[in-house]
């Protein structure tokens, strides 16, 4: 994983709460066997309509996306972060993340940075009397930067250590593979093992 | 989730039981704990990444003795003996089975007694125990919780994490009570409960949260009826929805293929017996709801926690205080293609779908039944019913419900996910309005354009038979002669 310290880009305003992982990237973009190559499944159905904020200039280009609270509700796709990851998203603000986008955003990159609603709005504003404005979002200081606001965001330790740092998260367990193997030699008798498989007939 | 001696919720007690490796650190500065995985459930659409970084990073899967794979998302539900007619769908499947063979992974494939929708195979196979972990790349993973088990939806990268270390690194999470006494009036269910809670804490209410669901109204509860409660879990936010297992538990699991015999029996019963919250112990957030006043619930927007008693009327804009809601309502109604203040019940649909991981049991199938029998569907409506795995369509026949069904007009169809979400051939056309006892009501869920209104199996067979959306007291008390 890429190490993410700074970012600054052109912020996109997503001004819908609820924005599940469905509106997201449609389930008919799921039946691919890939890791990358989701950016034409961003918003897929939204993106129909000539209005919507990524067709018009210059939000198409756009790094940081703006969005209203309870983003990423839904079903625990995870192409929902690869999507918005290979259209070029680098980060996502809101008030309110549903919890496993947040947790897949962590294991690909992406920033999901929880702001207070009330400077969510100032942003949006900003984005809309200047489209355009970029915004800035340093990992280290835990800020985000839009014009003249500079706002606090909320965004857990051990995420922001493994992002800045760029770790694998297998590779980091693995190291107490030791840990493992001996906590499953206590595992009660009675657990049920899938092998050899048992059947009703 | 540390403390020796003080008492304690049952999520607790099951996290306690799996850490491997607590995390260092104190407060929010604290590591996350490594928790073991008791059952790994793998299905199409979230596992060729998962099994492709194994194989990029050289790595093994390390316990195919607890992962179990079934074919459920992409599968149509007929002509199954079929090639798979959409090609991404087809290699997506082939590639769920080579990755089975390659890795060693049990596969109920397409045409298999055991196919099904994966939340409705574990169980069923006696898979799914009091106390597990149990994960999948599917946020209905919380349909286990049912049992007493902590079980919960994961990415992706944590299926690939979970393959190739049998464990996750977590933070605790925190627990919230949703205590629900009473009793239920005839025609309420458990679907009703849960839709009525998910509209009481909203969609992001249950955020960070295991939900335990207790009291009288949710005890008295079938198994079938408990895992459609914790199935929904994810509709509020939660991360897992959990109830302690009791007698109930321990008859639905006894004798199952999996479920353990003679005195690891004893010594499981033992142990599930001490699943439970302690008095004293203490949820970080508590909710409460009565039974006896809950009615039949129905969705009116687009998302499951836009819903509403069904003898009451869409909603205005105007009603809702904040200005997100208020936009919210707006967009939705847009989108339903309806009228605020448009009584629920003077709603008409054009198909009833009954299926999926959330009301595809046996229970749902038969209560679905004894409201149509003898009785005649509207005919502009379409209804399908979808077992939820072949095992309970193997059932049903048996007891003749497919005679019911097909008797009254509804399509019989194999097991799988079908209508529940737009990915295999079972689709909603643009527009069309649908009552669904699934648990989605997203733009497009259900297919591109497609209008959901979430129901129970009885609401959805009342509306089979009114063609308008209505409850088992709709209808005239005795069936037309048949």
């Amino acid at each position: 994983m890429e190490k993410f310290t700074t970012h600054t880009g052109i912020g996109v305003p997503l001004r819908s709460s609820n924005v599940d992982t469905d509106q997201i990237i449609p389930a008919v973009y799921l039946k691919r066997i890939t890791r990358t190559g989701f950016e034409d499944a961003l918003f897929a159905g939204w993106r129909k309509d000539e209005n919507f904020i990524l067709n018009r200039e210059p939000f198409n280009q756009g790094s940081v996306l703006v969005a209203g609270p309870d983003f990423g509700t839904g079903s625990s796709r995870e192409h929902a972060v690869w999507a918005l990851k290979d259209y070029g998203f680098k980060a996502v603000l809101s008030s309110r993340f549903a919890d496993i986008f947040r947790g897949n955003s962590g294991k690909q990159g992406l920033v999901a940075a929880e702001l207070a609603q009330d400077d969510i709005e100032l942003i949006w504003k900003e984005l809309d009397n200047n489209p355009g404005t970029q915004i800035t979002v340093n990992l280290e200081a835990r800020t985000v930067t839009c014009g003249s606001l500079v706002a606090p965001f909320d965004i857990d330790d051990y995420t922001r250590w493994r992002l800045m740092e760029g770790l694998d998260d297998i590779g980091l367990t693995l190291k107490h593979e030791e840990d493992i193997s001996e906590y499953e030699t206590s595992r009660p008798g009675f657990k049920p093992l899938t092998l050899p498989a048992r059947t009703a007939d | 989730m540390s403390a020796q001696q003080s008492p304690l919720t049952l999520a607790e007690k099951v996290w306690n039981a799996h850490v491997v490796r607590q995390g260092e650190g104190e407060g929010a500065a604290r590591q996350p704990d490594l928790i073991y995985i008791d059952l790994h459930l793998l299905h199409e659409v979230t596992s060729p990444q998962a099994f492709e970084g194994l194989r990029l990073a050289g790595r093994k899967l390390r316990r195919p003795d607890l992962t179990i794979a079934t074919e459920d998302h992409n599968t149509p539900t007929w002509d199954i003996d079929k090639p798979i007619a959409d090609l991404t769908s087809r290699t997506q499947i082939h590639t769920l089975r080579d990755n089975c063979k390659e890795f060693g992974v049990r596969l109920h494939s397409l045409g298999d007694k055991e196919q099904g929708i994966v939340h409705v195979v574990g169980p069923q196979l006696g898979l799914t125990q009091p106390g597990m972990t149990v994960v999948c790349g599917d946020s209905h993973t919380s349909t286990h919780g049912a049992f007493g088990a902590l079980a919960f939806g994961i990415g992706t990268s944590e299926v690939e994490h979970v393959m190739a270390t049998q464990s996750l690194s977590l933070k605790p999470f925190k627990t919230m009570a949703i205590n629900v006494e009473g009793t239920l009036k005839p025609g309420v269910t458990s679907k009703d409960i849960i839709l009525a809670v998910i509209a009481k804490i909203g969609t992001g209410g249950g955020q960070g949260y295991v939900l335990e669901y207790r009291g009288s109204a949710i005890r008295s509860l079938s198994m079938d009826a408990r895992m459609t409660i914790c199935n929904m879990s994810i509709e509020a936010g939660a991360r897992a929805g959990m109830i302690a297992p009791d007698q109930t538990t321990f008859d639905y699991v006894k004798g199952r293929p999996h479920a353990p015999e003679g005195e690891q029996w004893d010594a499981a019963v033992e142990y599930w017996k001490t699943l439970h919250t302690d008095d004293g112990a203490r949820f970080d957030a508590e909710v409460f709801l009565n039974a006896d006043e809950l009615e039949p619930f129905v969705t009116w927007g687009t998302n499951p926690g836009q819903g509403i008693s069904l003898s009451e009327s869409v909603p205005h804009p105007e009603d809702f205080a904040d200005e997100n809601d208020r936009q919210a309502c707006e967009r939705a109604l847009t989108y339903m293609g309806l009228e605020a203040g448009t009584p629920m019940k003077q709603i008409r649909v054009d198909t009833v779908f009954l299926g999926s991981c959330t009301n595809s049991r046996m229970e749902d199938l038969r209560a679905a039944a004894e409201i149509i029998k003898g009785r005649e569907k509207d005919p502009q409506v379409r209804m399908i019913v979808v077992p939820g795995s072949a095992r309970v369509r193997l059932e049903a026949e048996a007891e003749g419900l497919d005679q019911v069904f097909k008797d009254f007009g509804a399509e019989w169809r194999f097991a799988g996910c079908s209508m529940c979400l737009g990915m295999n051939p079972d689709q909603l056309a643009e527009g069309e309005r649908c009552a669904s006892t699934s648990n989605r009501n997203f733009e497009g869920r259900q297919g591109k354009g497609g209008r959901t209104h979430l129901v129970s199996p009885l609401v959805a067979a009342s509306t089979a038979i009114r063609g308008t959306l209505s409850s088992p007291s709709d209808l005239a008390s005795t069936p037309a002669a048949v």
